[in-house]
């Protein structure tokens, strides 16, 4: 009866803690807080209490090293339950676990598993749940309203003149394939890969685990092994196309008048792609072999490390001092690189799906005619001249001319 | 049209292709996680 009574009790004490707690929390936050009393350590001798842990915890600096590297025999006396068990006690074994000093010896998993405690994995943990949706989020959504805004005061880009009834060609088979091949994957890439990040915060709540989990191993299958699709139309888009996506000064002319999206009746004039499109064309391929490569670090586990390298070199090369960072970490455990390529795979590909939202909408809705060139790969003549008049030109010059014959001609003069 | 369809059907046939051959290759999670030591499940 006794022993029931103290259960009773204990585990009323243990409801009621948190609330006890959240109670005195609010209560110091009204209070101001100013008050932050000399942490007193000497119930684990010096060692780390609670407190230090939940601040830390909380993202605050905490001594937490204070006694690191001590002389064992000057270790804190065996005081109370959390007090050191002289010179080499638990919870030096733990530090050196965390700190990764401890010589640790698995049977299988290499390096990574010999990493038992991980520390920095809470830093990446909370930015990939919180900053990273809600910017990554808000990145596409604000792109989404900010096309729907351009697109009610400007409407559809026409053809400004009176249409020829002809077409020429302007993309063959293969390059509609190409890009095909790279957009249809990129489009599942990128919505199974919200799938993957965002569904613990919205597919759960509104249709629970069950559904959850079906729709993250149908992601995950997707997302891995759709990639190569993707990779193959990213080298064959850049191979057919980068000829025809140099600068030159015809750009500057275009860029000057905004491309002459912004007004009815200006065309600039612009070859086989103008400066707007060769924006898209490198933002896809350097954002899009970016993302391959951090990408690779993530389907092959602990196999391609990139951080610590490119971080060295950005280090030497004086980059996150000038922005005013510390050096960044040129150590990384097994697990912190493949944190970054997550972080990193992740936030360039938000960039690059709201800058493909944009192509995406100008590529259809957005313009009359254009969407013919990757659809059937013939353009209007008219759309031609308004949009891209010197490659006309070329068109035209190159139709006018009479075809080689099929005898060995010799290179034109 | 016709492009688009062949694309979205290579994007198929890459998919399953890459699947069948990480496995094959032995780069699945658990045959990357296990040893001479370690047995996952009964295999
Ligand atoms: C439904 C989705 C898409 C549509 C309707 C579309 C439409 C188009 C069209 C019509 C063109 C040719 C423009 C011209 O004639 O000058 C084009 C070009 C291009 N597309 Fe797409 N596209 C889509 C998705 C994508 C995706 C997902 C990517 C890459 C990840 C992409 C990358 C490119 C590139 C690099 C070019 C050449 C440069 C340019 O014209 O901007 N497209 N697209």
């Amino acid at each position: 009866m006794y022993r029931l009574f103290l259960i009773c009790l204990l585990s009323l004490t243990m409801l009621a803690a948190p609330g006890v707690q959240a109670q005195d929390a609010s209560q110091g936050a009204t209070e101001g807080a100013t008050e932050s009393p000399q942490a007193d350590r000497s119930a684990t001798g010096g060692a780390q209490t609670l407190e230090d842990i939940m601040a830390r915890q909380r993202g605050e600096e905490v001594p937490d090293r204070a006694r690191a590297g001590e002389d064992p025999d000057s270790a804190g006396a065996m005081v109370g339950q959390l007090g050191a068990l002289g010179g080499s006690s638990d919870s030096d074994v733990w530090s050196a676990l965390r700190y990764g000093t401890a010589d640790v010896t698995v049977s299988s998993g290499g390096a990574p598993a010999r990493v038992l405690i991980q520390d920095n994995g809470m830093w990446w943990l909370n930015f990939r749940q919180g900053p990273l949706i809600k910017y990554g989020g808000w990145l596409l959504l604000g792109t989404i309203a900010l096309l729907a805004l351009f697109f009610l005061i400007r409407g559809r880009i026409r053809i400004d003149g009176e249409k020829t009834g002809r077409t020429v060609t302007r993309f063959k088979f293969i390059e509609r394939f190409a890009h095909w091949l790279m957009a249809g994957s990129f489009i599942l890439l990128g919505l199974t890969g919200l799938v993957v990040l965002m569904g613990r915060k919205f597919i759960i709540p509104t249709f629970g685990h069950e559904a959850f989990a079906t729709a993250a191993v149908a992601s995950k299958w997707i997302h891995n092994n759709v990639s190569w699709a993707f990779m193959v139309g990213l080298v064959l888009a850049f191979v057919f196309w980068v000829a025809h996506n140099i600068p030159n000064k015809t750009d500057l002319k275009w860029i000057a008048v905004g491309g002459g999206i912004f007004k009815k009746g200006v065309h600039p004039p612009a070859k086989k792609f103008n400066a707007g499109q060769k924006m898209i064309f490198w933002s896809v391929i350097i954002l899009g072999a970016s993302i391959s490569a951090s990408g690779l670090s993530l389907l092959f586990p602990f196999e391609l490390p990139m951080f610590a390298k490119t971080f060295g070199i950005l280090n030497d090369m004086g980059v996150p001092q000038l922005l005013g960072f510390g050096a960044l970490p040129e150590q990384l455990a097994p697990h912190e690189e493949m944190q970054y390529a997550q972080l990193w795979h992740a936030i360039v590909s938000f960039v690059l799906m709201a800058i493909i939202i944009a192509h995406i909408y100008i590529g259809s809705v957005g313009m009359e005619g254009a969407y013919d060139a990757m659809g059937s790969g013939q353009v209007e003549e008219q759309w031609a001249r308004e949009h891209h008049s010197l490659w006309l030109d070329e068109v035209k010059q190159r139709e006018g001319e009479p075809k080689p014959a099929n005898t060995a001609t010799t290179p034109a003069e | 049209m016709k492009a688009m369809l062949s694309a979205f059907a290579a994007t198929a046939i890459i998919a399953v292709v890459a699947w069948y051959g990480l496995h094959e290759a032995g780069f699945s999670a658990g045959e990357q996680n296990a040893g001479e030591s370690v047995r996952l499940g009964d295999e």
